[in-house]
């Protein structure tokens, strides 16, 4: 299953319940877009949080919204970069797809 | 004395001068917060007014370095945070627990601030005549 947040992760529970029950393993992934890429700051609170998962769960950030907001050189190790056909394809690739409102 | 527009721009010139603060508090590409109150500052400060920003929460993104918006079609209006100094608007404060707990720190960041604590700010924010959060 593909979990999509949008959501800033300072302002916003969402991307702490998705990580509460995203599953672990198998095809789980996790793409972050518009504010929800904040979350994959180095050393940032809420990039511990991400961090913690990423042994379960791919972690995706969709690049075009990483540079608008300046963070390209801030990324945690091990997330993958999409541009807009990355993420549709990612979509393609899953079963199932929840976007966290 | 009355507080009617024209006291600002009176004829001995001598308007009424009070100190404004703008709390800046909203990331700046996901909502239109940002871009509004950075236009509401301009405005303030073309009428001569005592103007101080603060930037606390997901407000300290609005000044992250190295912002391209090119690939979400979007307008990049950080560059204007470098031009506030030609507005005569030179007072920015960041506190300092937002930048920690997101990571960044002053080198971040693409205008000269002020970083404070939380117990300055209070000081700060209680020593204006109008609050404007954004």
């Amino acid at each position: 299953m593909l979990h999509i947040v949008n959501k800033s992760p300072f302002e916003n529970t969402t991307l702490a319940s998705c990580l509460r029950v995203v599953g672990k393993g198998g095809d789980n992934a996790l793409l972050l877009i518009e504010d929800g890429v904040y979350a994959i700051t180095k050393n940032s609170d809420a990039g511990k949080a991400v961090h913690a998962v990423m042994g379960g769960v791919k972690v995706y950030a969709l690049m075009p919204d990483v540079e608008a907001r300046g963070m390209q050189d801030r990324v945690l190790e091990g997330v993958t970069m999409v541009d807009y056909a990355g993420f549709v394809d990612l979509v393609i690739e899953h079963n199932n797809v929840q976007s966290w409102l | 004395m009355s507080e009617v527009a024209g006291d600002f721009d009176d004829e001995d010139g001598s308007g009424t001068i009070k100190k404004f603060m703008f709390v800046n508090r909203k990331a700046p590409y996901g909502t239109v917060y940002a871009l509004e109150g950075l236009e509401v500052v301009l405005i303030t400060a073309a009428f001569d007014q005592d103007v101080s920003m603060v930037f606390m929460d997901d407000g300290v993104y609005q000044l992250v370095k190295g912002q391209n918006t090119k690939a979400i079609a979007m307008k990049n209006f950080s560059p204007t945070y470098r031009a506030l100094d030609g507005y005569d608007i030179e007072k920015l404060y960041v506190e300092r627990d937002s930048l920690e707990m997101r990571g960044l720190s002053e080198s971040d960041l693409l205008v000269p601030v002020e970083v404070l604590s939380s117990a300055e700010m209070q000081v700060l924010m209680n020593d204006q005549d109008v609050v404007i959060a954004f």
